[in-house]
């Protein structure tokens, strides 16, 4: 309905042309996990890389959104781009600690106390001085 | 509607308060056409509720891979590629047959709709059935999520309890597991299409269920997309 009507042998031959690409770039990216590319964080980029060609070619053709009205391709995007700030801001909490272990938050809560007395007291006291 | 091929409604092309008589049509829409892009829009903010909640099971797969790297490497070893790559095959093609399964409601084709939504449902068979063959051999060696994994033979010894084994199965039974209950889903789905199209209820004018049921079973795919991957090829 909303599609542009084309022709239905060139829409199925885009189809097949798709399906073809996606199992190229299966092999590809099966092919490409028994190289390694530096760092098993290069790895997974490169895995990633493939996998989001992939979804790109599903969205587009199979999921119509290269012909579809802009509005949904906007939602589909707005969904990506939220999962993206969350992946982003985890990362960045994650890269920023020493490791998730419980043990390791220990001694940060506990450093003021031996020496100079916690924050929250140490304001009025400047006040006064 | 104004592009369609075949005219089965005689009011098409009238402007507002068109089709009256589509049995599908619903009153509290102007045309036929507003009706269906409407739907869309609904079933693509769906899809974007459908990225986010995988999208978080993702997010902690990711730290949890940083958190335990060797662990996960060797936790790995234990799927079977080949059987990831053949379930990613026929998951691929089945969003081939889906698409030429709506291509076909599109235009009219009711014998050849059938057949590509039955053939698309048979490759979610075979899907599970492979996974069926995987989940029993990890259940038969302990490969089990938490505090049930109970594996002889890891070669890095778990301390503390950060037992990353464990964490790699919790994570690989909840993604694959939410994955194949939506696979099931679009088997239910399909086979509900399927049943409509065989009734004769689909054509050029209307085809919203087709297309919508399309649009999951995409998704589907494209999440296992990335789920073959992350799992299976950890290097």
């Amino acid at each position: 309905m909303s599609e542009h009507q084309t022709n239905p042998k060139a829409e199925s031959a885009l189809y097949l042309r798709t399906l073809l690409s996606l199992l190229v770039l299966t092999g590809v990216t099966v092919g490409a996990s028994y190289i390694h590319f530096g760092s098993s964080a290069a790895n997974v980029v490169v895995a990633l890389t493939i996998a989001t060609i992939k979804a790109t070619l599903v969205a587009l053709f199979f999921m119509h959104l290269l012909h579809d009205k802009p509005v949904n391709g906007l939602i589909a995007a707005s969904g990506f781009l939220f999962l993206g700030l969350f992946l982003m801001f985890t990362l960045i909490d994650f890269d920023s600690r020493d490791g998730l272990q419980p043990t390791n938050l220990k001694p940060l809560m506990t450093a003021p106390a031996p020496g100079t007395a916690p924050a929250p007291g140490a304001a009025p006291a400047a006040k006064k001085e | 509607m104004s592009t369609s091929t075949v005219d089965v409604n005689p009011h098409d092309h009238g402007g507002h308060g068109d089709h009256p008589s589509d049995p599908h049509f619903q009153h509290h829409f102007t045309t036929l056409e507003q009706q269906f892009d409407t739907t869309k829009i609904g079933m693509w903010i769906f899809l974007a509720t459908e990225v986010l909640l995988f999208g978080g099971l993702f997010v902690g797969f990711g730290m949890m891979q940083a958190r335990y790297p060797e662990m996960f490497k060797e936790a790995h070893e234990h799927l079977q590629r080949p059987l990831g790559a053949l379930n990613t095959v026929v998951l691929l093609f089945s969003s081939w047959t889906m698409v030429m399964g709506v291509l076909s409601a599109r235009t009219n084709q009711k014998k050849k709709t059938v057949v590509f939504l039955i053939v698309t449902i048979l490759c979610a068979c075979i899907f599970l059935g492979v996974k069926y063959f995987e989940y029993s051999h990890k259940f038969e060696e302990g490969l089990l999520p938490g505090h049930y994994y109970h594996h002889i033979g890891d070669r890095i010894p778990v301390v503390n309890g950060a037992n990353g084994y464990a964490t790699f199965f919790s994570f690989y039974f909840m993604m694959t597991g939410l994955h194949g209950i939506h696979i099931l889903v679009g088997i239910g789905l399909l086979a509900w299409i399927a049943f409509r199209a065989n009734k004769g209820e689909f054509n050029s004018d209307y085809y919203t269920p087709v297309d919508l049921v399309g649009l999951y079973w995409h998704l589907v795919d494209l999440i296992w997309i990335y789920l073959f991957p992350l799992y299976y090829l950890i290097s």
